[in-house]
């Protein structure tokens, strides 16, 4: 293993809402090609970290520290917006857990996959919608739905087509928000395969923000529990799931029903 | 540590504090301490309850080490996994530390194949190699090719264990953990075992086991270790 630098660090990050503290003092390093999950119940403060990590937030102290593909380390905050956006459109992803949040409803599927690419600088139309029509047949989108709107596919459809939109542009850091949240259980599982292998295919460093263990068990090389802010417990997935040590992660695992 | 020592445990200890029932400590286990060389298989003794499982899984990285060190030799680097961190943790299991645990975690729509080819594949063999290795040791542990392509999690109890030995020999591992390989086997699979485990030793893999079929450990352990409970504390 060759001692590379963080892709992604986080620094101290405290939000705040007003008087609320929603994220007090997160600190963790994220290395390439690693998966990271956050687990916590609602309101631990959990989408708040991603969505600061992102840059959509801003932290009252502590900073994020971000790789870039050129080598150079950039404060995410510090950036100018239009850097940040760059930065979004060309290096990273964002999974939403709605997909009406990450698509344009009325574009077709293809649009949507074509979209992404153009704002990240392609402009051959037959290798866009090309492109586009190999990224559809990978998230198992049917050939013939290319010019039809998400807006009349399934709910996981649209997830698989959020995913293809996001991970066209070769992003290196892929950041979701609860991405089977709203799936039934029977879509969830092809989803998660799907997440699962494109992420060891492509190498990708990814956050997955989730209230479900069984997702961070399947996805994730490590995990960050989180509770009213703060990261109380951190480590192997798989050793905080067996043999978790903060109070709240002992129940937190307990309180899974098994299958 | 010498040349031939794959595994040192010094002063290996384990306690669970189950916060939930009044923060109740249970020690599991105290100052245990061994060494494990190349080509031998240790077989860990003792009733149920008294260890054994949560020794292994603490040499995995699986439950964390409360006191002492857990070294190991991964090529010329000696490694302490009780003090290491989890990418590196991650990584000696990808080449250095093999893991068959009685039960199978089954991944929703993965094909045994692929399964069985996975640890391979992320010990860095091309996809071609992996591949080729599952089938030849899914062929010797005799689960039928028309099951290859099928998701383990409708087959057998002895099957599924079948699918987790495939898995766990694909990867020559110098340092192999096998909790109860044999549990739910027939014995002409038991027999298989057995040669997978000579085969191991003979190329120079420390094995250590739990075995509860005594025909099995008498066959394949050259030392034993026993694992005694301790007196549950109170808080």
């Amino acid at each position: 293993m060759t001692p590379e630098a963080p892709l992604l660090e986080a620094e101290g990050v405290t939000v705040r809402f007003g008087r609320i503290e929603a994220v007090s003092g997160v600190s963790f390093s994220l290395w390439p090609g690693e998966v990271l999950a956050i687990v916590g119940e609602s309101g631990s403060g959990k989408t708040t970290l991603l969505r600061t990590l992102h840059g959509d937030l801003a932290p009252c102290s502590g900073r994020v520290l971000y790789r870039r593909r050129s080598g150079e380390t950039v404060d995410v905050h510090a950036l100018p917006e239009p850097a940040r956006r760059l930065l979004a459109r060309t290096e990273w992803g964002f999974v939403h857990q709605n997909p009406r949040d990450g698509l344009r409803m009325a574009v077709s599927a293809g649009g949507n996959v074509g979209e992404r690419l153009m704002a990240a600088g392609a402009r051959h139309w037959g290798r866009i919608r090309a492109e586009a029509a190999a990224w559809l047949a990978r998230v198992e989108i049917d050939a013939g739905r290319i010019d039809d709107p998400p807006r009349i596919f399934s709910g996981g459809m649209q997830q698989r087509l959020q995913i293809a939109r996001v991970l066209v542009t070769n992003p290196r850091l892929v950041l979701m928000d609860e991405p089977t949240g709203g799936l039934d259980v029977s879509v969830q599982a092809r989803l998660l395969d799907l997440i699962r292998s494109l992420v060891r295919e492509l190498g990708l460093a990814a956050v997955i923000v989730t209230h479900d263990l069984a997702v961070a068990r399947l996805l994730a090389d490590r995990m960050l529990v989180m509770q009213r802010g703060r990261v109380v417990e951190a480590g192997l997935t798989d050793q905080v799931l067996d043999d978790p040590q903060h109070p709240y992660a002992q129940l937190l695992v307990s309180s899974v029903l098994q299958a | 540590m010498t040349d031939v020592t794959v595994l040192a445990v010094e002063g290996l200890s384990k306690t669970f504090t189950l916060h939930l029932q009044g923060a109740r400590r249970l020690s599991v286990l105290d100052g245990v301490s061994f060494e494990l060389h190349r080509g031998e298989c240790l077989a860990l003794v003792g009733p149920s309850g008294a260890g054994k499982s949560t020794l292994m899984r603490a040499l995995y990285g699986n439950y964390l080490a409360g006191a002492g060190r857990i070294l190991v030799r991964d090529g010329d680097e000696v490694v302490d996994l009780a003090a290491a961190t989890p990418q590196r943790v991650l990584d000696l299991r990808r080449r250095t530390i093999g893991y068959v645990s009685q039960f199978l975690r089954v991944i929703p729509r993965v094909p045994t194949l692929a399964i069985v080819a996975e640890p391979a594949r992320r010990a860095g063999l091309s996809d071609g190699e992996a591949i080729a290795r599952a089938r030849s040791l899914l062929a010797r542990l005799n689960l039928p090719e028309r099951l290859w392509d099928l998701p383990p999690a409708t087959f057998s109890g002895g099957e599924q264990q079948r699918v987790n030995l495939a898995r766990g020999f694909a990867v020559p591992y110098p340092l192999l953990l096998l909790d109860e390989p044999t549990a739910s086997l027939d014995p002409p699979n038991r027999r298989v075992v057995i040669g997978l485990i000579e085969e191991a030793k003979a190329r120079g893999a420390a094995i250590i086991g739990i075995f509860h079929d005594a025909e099995v450990r008498e066959a394949v352990a050259t030392r034993t270790l026993s694992v005694l409970p301790l007196a549950a504390e109170a808080a």
